[in-house]
């Protein structure tokens, strides 16, 4: 270190006042408030959160110049809040001052790779482009790589992303999401990516009881509640659908809650018989939750296989 | 000669920091950025190639750099020039415009004078 450069540094950081100052506790507080579950998830955030606390102080006294690399792989299953979580990612990296604007693009295979010879990399570029100065997101980012094919346009777009996750570092971060053990494969196929992701977090799927919790939180968003019964038939619902095929953890949940909200809807205006209130009108009811296709074996296409499952 | 049209012509020029600025101001004010560039710079011609297109959903400067890297790449010796596109309604214009490339050598504005009917003189300039 030279001497006259030193001057202009400081000799000790307080790291609780940087921890302050960066506004980093808000972004952590509102993690825990709005994710429900999730622990190994918020464990990894707020340690990846440390991290770039403590190699910005480092920055400040001109321990490091480097900028570290900050490009994530998130895997899990579907609806485990991947998106969500890559969402406040931007936010945090915005705060902390590693991305200028903090805004995420989500995008999947289709927005990167072209359908003919030259068109691939112009789109990549394109998307690349919008995602300068915030974070790439890229969902089901596996299949990019289409090994049994050979002149897949996807390896070209790799190529342009590879250059670009190492040559400007400062200006963006890639996040790379999907399914564990595909993800697996694709970076044991593209050793490039596995030496750039430096942060990998895994996604555990929700328990019954989380689920249940999250639903609450859904329809407290859109101002329904359940009644008592709802409830306790949802507390049903969700093992059943699990066994189910296609279950996606919090989305499926969703989907029920909106598909409840469609029968409350049919069943008020074809049993009301005159005015309702409020609390009627933000009611989800026993009935509404017990008429789902789940309770009586799933869907008619799975209904063979998943018949013992269901009942 | 050294050809001025555009804002910030009549100064040096400008750095690629001082062109991030640029940017990002015209960003700020939600206008779209975009590149053009031409072999022909005089005066009369307003209508430059353009280097792709508009980038209306442009967040962060960094993402014209590369354009203009990448345009500068291709054309070294062209005169390029950022413009910023207001697409307001009332407005619908290119509301800021300056040249961020120059050939290393530029050519003169030439003055003709010609003779027309009558003994009577007009002027016309060519670039060579």
């Amino acid at each position: 270190m030279s001497t006259e450069s030193e001057e202009a540094r400081p000799q000790t950081i307080d790291l609780a006042a940087e921890y302050e100052e960066s506004g980093f506790a808000e972004v952590l507080d509102e993690l825990d408030r709005t994710l429900i579950g999730l622990a190994p998830v918020k464990q990894r955030i707020r340690e990846t959160a440390a991290l770039l606390l403590v190699d910005r102080a480092r920055q400040k006294m001109g321990l490091s110049h480097e900028t570290p690399t900050l490009h994530m792989s998130f895997t899990g299953n579907p609806g485990t809040g991947k998106t969500t979580v890559a969402n406040m990612m931007a936010g945090l990296l915005h705060r902390l001052g590693y991305v200028r604007k903090g805004h995420l693009v989500t995008v999947t295979r289709d927005d990167l790779v072209g359908q003919y010879i030259g068109h691939t990399a112009p789109k990549t570029r394109e998307v690349l482009k919008k995602a300068m100065g915030g974070v790439l997101f890229i969902d089901e980012a596996y299949y990019l790589y289409k090994p049994d094919n050979e002149r897949d346009y996807g390896q070209e777009a790799i190529e342009i992303l590879l250059q670009v996750m190492e040559n400007n570092r400062d200006d963006l971060v890639v996040i790379m999401a999907g399914y564990a053990d595909r993800m697996d494969r694709f970076f044991a196929a593209n050793p490039g990516f596995r030496s750039r992701i430096a942060h990998h977090i895994d996604f555990p799927d929700y328990t019954d009881a989380e689920l249940l919790e999250i639903s609450k939180s859904m329809l407290d968003a859109q101002n329904y509640k359940f009644d008592k019964q709802a409830e306790k038939s949802m507390a049903e619902y969700i093992p059943l659908r699990r066994k189910q095929p296609h279950f996606a953890n919090a989305r499926s949940i969703r989907n029920a809650l909106d598909r409840a909200r469609l029968r409350q809807a049919n069943r008020l205006f074809t049993q009301a018989k005159g005015p309702l209130d409020a609390a009627a009108l933000s009611t989800i009811a026993e009935a509404d939750i017990r008429a789902s296709r789940v309770f009586s074996g799933g869907l008619d296409v799975d209904k063979g296989t998943n018949k013992d499952a269901a009942e | 000669m050294r050809i001025t049209q555009g804002c910030f012509s009549f100064l040096p020029d400008l750095t690629d920091e001082q062109i991030t600025a640029q940017i990002e101001y015209i960003l700020g004010r939600e206008w779209a950025v975009s590149l053009e560039y031409t072999y022909d710079p005089h005066p009369r011609n307003t209508y430059w190639e353009m280097w792709g297109n508009p980038m209306f959903d442009l967040r962060d400067a960094k993402g014209a750099m590369m354009e203009l890297d990448e345009c500068r790449k291709v054309h070294p010796e062209a005169y390029i020039r950022v413009q910023a596109f207001d697409d307001t309604r009332g407005f619908e214009t290119v509301m800021m415009s300056f040249i961020v490339n120059r050939p290393p050598e530029e050519p003169k504005i030439h003055m003709q004078r010609t003779d027309v009917r009558g003994r009577s003189q007009t002027y016309a300039w060519d670039v060579r």
